[in-house]
């Protein structure tokens, strides 16, 4: 009778002498080829090594005979995009701002680049998705302090506000009227904008800063105390306060007044396709005139 | 417990097999699955279905850089994924309902390795000779022209095998007729290169060489379907009781000295997995039943009645050896076990079909902008901005318009739109920028979150879909 090889007392190499629950484990060998592929990975092991950077030194690594480097891979591919970028960006430069959504191509790249731009200058005062917070503009809202047009943020944007590095910024400033005004007056003051802007206050204080807002504050704010974008004067009557509309945040802007400073984009060095490319992003973010 | 005399062996050289040729109802069936599933893997790129100018018209085609596959009428996109993780599921609970009914099935008949292995085999027969031939040449030491020529020109029709197999496997993933144009021209893109080059080596190799190295050291298969095997699964057994003690019967003995088995060899001699069915149950058997015709042929020629290799259930052998009569297969086919594995598997069937009839060939869904929460506008009222993706799995353009339904009034605008209608190129994803207002006084501007819902209508043919989402407020 030929040999089972599955009893126990023919098999060639017995077991490991391993068992669980009954069961046991054939001391059977490798198949070879599965050796052979082992000497493989080992071979091909020395052969990566050789040819790419491997081992650790000091200063770096081993460079490999390829030269091959995941920087310079980075920088290639920058390199590749800058390129492939660069016919869009000439055509978003020429193209007047106002026509550029009428290209959706145009528009899309320029919505993309704004997005990338904002999130690395703008985002760590203006807040992602121009959330805005206080002292720092919201730009999703329909209340623009200089201009909500495309072409009024692209100037704030390349000019900044209030910046000392750029001849062409826009420059407004409001009186500290701590320095020259009675507790009173102000008092009265805050009341009378209260009341214009829809909140409950006394009505015999704001009488008297109606007046006193007249002598003093209509020059910018307006007679009405809807502000004035060519100086960045916030309209008072709204809903919208860049640094809080209730009594006491009041008083402190009146008394010791505000100075919001924005940067100059142009002269930080951001380039015009950027710097189009962002206000873009910014006048479709929800709140753009 | 291991008392072996030499000290083990680390390392062992495949024992080459030299299957032989076998004629029966069970080769015929797999020339025939060999035949159909070689086909359909071959021609199925090449089937052409029009759905228009705007989309590919190969029929089954899975279009990577777009994220699409197509399927004659059905187009599935990236989040259907669903379907395809459903079918994935079919085909497990498919493979679970076969092993435990018919055991290893699978591995004998459909499965790739078995079928191209076979159809290695049979070139190798046709230019090395049948068993016997391939041996001899196979033990022959001298190198001389004959063996060289043999070699050669089975190793060339191998790779041919294996070049088309590669190449077929690229044809489904870009337009056929183009993609074989871009090769014979030598401009295809590397990645069909290299898929084809990768393709090629492993048929080749596998096919070739590997063969049943590949079941028995790198398929996970075999040892998990091991599990779903009980023993009521009709697999390829030797009848034991019948064929002992085997051996050819002398002059001089009585007939009943000696079982129906002569030791012919002939299960062992056609087994592409080298084994011996009699010694039952083994990993290595793919239950391929070539070893039922080889001895069947046998047991016509000497008079004895078929099946003393035949498909049984493990249960029956230990019924028919107490002398009982054996179940029927039907009974072992339809028990408890499989019937749970047909109803699962029907039901996700049935469930895939639903949705796919149900699904519309538009699509909204909604999400919320999260940053900021809310917006108060110059006159207080509050707005909430959302991302809307509108899906149009249409071959044409069409427009849509947008509408918030709740329950006091909400303005819907639309960034970049002044009507508040959209335009969604054929078979595209839109994401567009929606903002909803309510005024300063409502109550969704009070609350901390109210429910919206927001309706697409299709323009053209009125066809509406809608996705639910919140309103977030100042509270």
């Amino acid at each position: 009778m030929a040999a089972n090889k599955h009893d126990k007392e023919d098999h060639e190499y017995g077991t490991t002498g391993h068992e669980w629950d009954g069961i046991q484990e054939w001391n059977n060998p490798l198949p070879r080829w599965w050796l052979w592929s082992f000497y493989l990975c080992i071979i091909w092991g020395i052969g990566y090594v050789i040819a790419y950077p491997a081992w650790p030194l000091i200063n770096g690594a081993t460079p490999g005979l390829l030269g091959y480097s995941t920087r310079a891979e980075v920088a290639e591919e920058i390199e590749r995009f800058d390129v492939a970028n660069a016919p869009m960006e000439a055509l978003l430069n020429e193209t007047p701002l106002a026509d550029v959504e009428q290209n959706p191509e145009l528009n899309d790249f320029a919505k993309n680049a704004g997005q990338a731009v904002y999130n690395t200058w703008c985002v760590q005062c203006h807040q992602a998705g121009g959330a805005g917070a206080k002292g720092y503009p919201v730009l999703v809202d329909n209340d623009w302090l200089w201009g909500g047009t495309i072409d009024d943020i692209y100037l704030t944007v390349n000019h900044g506000i209030r910046t000392e590095d750029d001849m062409d910024t826009r420059y407004s400033q409001m009186p500290a009227y701590g320095d020259f005004m009675s507790d009173e007056e102000i008092s009265s003051l805050v009341a009378y904008v209260q009341t214009i802007s829809g909140q409950d206050a006394d009505t015999t204080l704001a009488e008297t800063g109606s007046q006193l807002f007249y002598d003093n504050c209509a020059a910018c704010h307006g007679d009405a105390g809807t502000g004035d974008i060519f100086q960045g004067a916030p309209d008072l009557t709204d809903r919208i306060w860049l640094f809080g509309g209730d009594e006491a945040a009041l008083t402190e802007t009146i008394t010791n007044a505000r100075f919001g400073v924005m940067p100059s984009w142009s002269a930080r060095g951001m380039s015009e396709a950027d710097i189009r490319a962002v206000s873009l992003y910014v006048h479709q973010l929800g709140g753009g005139e | 417990m291991s008392d072996s005399q030499q000290a083990p062996q680390l390392y062992a050289a495949r024992e080459p097999i030299f299957p032989k040729r076998v004629y029966g109802r069970f080769r015929n069936l797999k020339w025939l699955i060999m035949i159909v599933t070689l086909g359909i893997y071959y021609i199925t790129p090449w089937l052409r279905w029009d759905r228009g100018a705007e989309l590919p018209d190969q029929a089954v085609l899975i279009d990577l850089a777009s994220r699409r596959f197509y399927f004659f009428w059905i187009e599935i996109w990236p989040y259907e994924f669903y379907f395809i993780g459903g079918l994935l599921i079919m085909a497990g609970l498919g493979l679970f309902l076969f092993t435990s009914a018919l055991g290893r099935v699978w591995c004998g008949y459909t499965c790739p390795q078995t079928v191209w292995v076979d159809l290695f085999i049979l070139v190798e027969r046709w230019i090395e000779g049948d068993r016997n031939a391939r041996l001899r040449l196979q033990r022959q030491k001298k190198w001389d022209l004959r063996k060289l020529r043999l070699r050669v020109t089975k190793w060339l029709t191998w790779l041919l095998i294996a070049v088309s197999t590669g190449g077929a496997w690229v044809f489904y993933f870009t337009d056929a007729p183009q993609l074989a144009v871009d090769l014979l021209t030598f401009n295809a893109h590397p990645v069909a290169w290299s898929t084809i080059l990768v393709m090629t080596a492993t048929t080749f190799i596998f096919g070739g060489f590997m063969r049943e190295q590949v079941c028995n050291y790198m398929c996970p298969w075999p040892r998990i379907q091991a599990a779903m095997m009980d023993t009521d699964t009709l697999t390829v057994a030797y009848r034991h009781w019948r064929g002992e003690p085997r051996g050819k019967l002398r002059k001089n003995e009585a007939p009943d000295t000696k079982g129906d088995c002569i030791d012919c060899m002939a299960c062992v001699n056609v087994c592409p997995a080298g084994i011996d069915i009699r010694d039952g149950q083994q990993m290595e058997c793919i239950t391929c039943a070539l070893c039922i015709d080889a001895c069947d042929e046998i047991m016509d020629k000497i008079g004895k009645p078929r099946g003393l290799i035949a498909y049984m259930a493990l249960k029956d052998e230990v019924s028919e050896t107490a002398g009982e009569t054996p179940v029927s297969p039907w009974k072992h086919i339809f028990r408890l076990r499989t019937m749970i594995y047909t109803g699962l598997w029907s039901l996700i069937g049935v469930g895939l079909m639903f949705m796919l009839f149900i699904r519309s060939d538009i699509d909204i869904s909604v999400a919320p902008v999260r940053s900021p929460v809310y917006i108060t506008m110059a006159d207080g009222s509050i707005r909430n901005a959302y991302d809307v993706r509108l899906r149009n799995k249409h071959g044409e353009e069409r427009s849509f318009s947008l509408l918030a339904n709740a329950d006091e009034a909400v303005l819907l605008e639309v960034e970049g739109s002044d009507d508040g209608t959209v335009t969604v190129a054929a078979d595209e994803l839109r994401t567009i920028r929606v903002y909803l207002t309510v005024g300063e006084d409502a109550d969704a501007a009070s609350a901390a979150l109210t429910d919206m819902r927001i309706w697409i209508t299709d323009e053209g043919n009125g066809d509406r879909a809608h996705a639910d989402t919140v309103f977030n407020g100042r509270g």
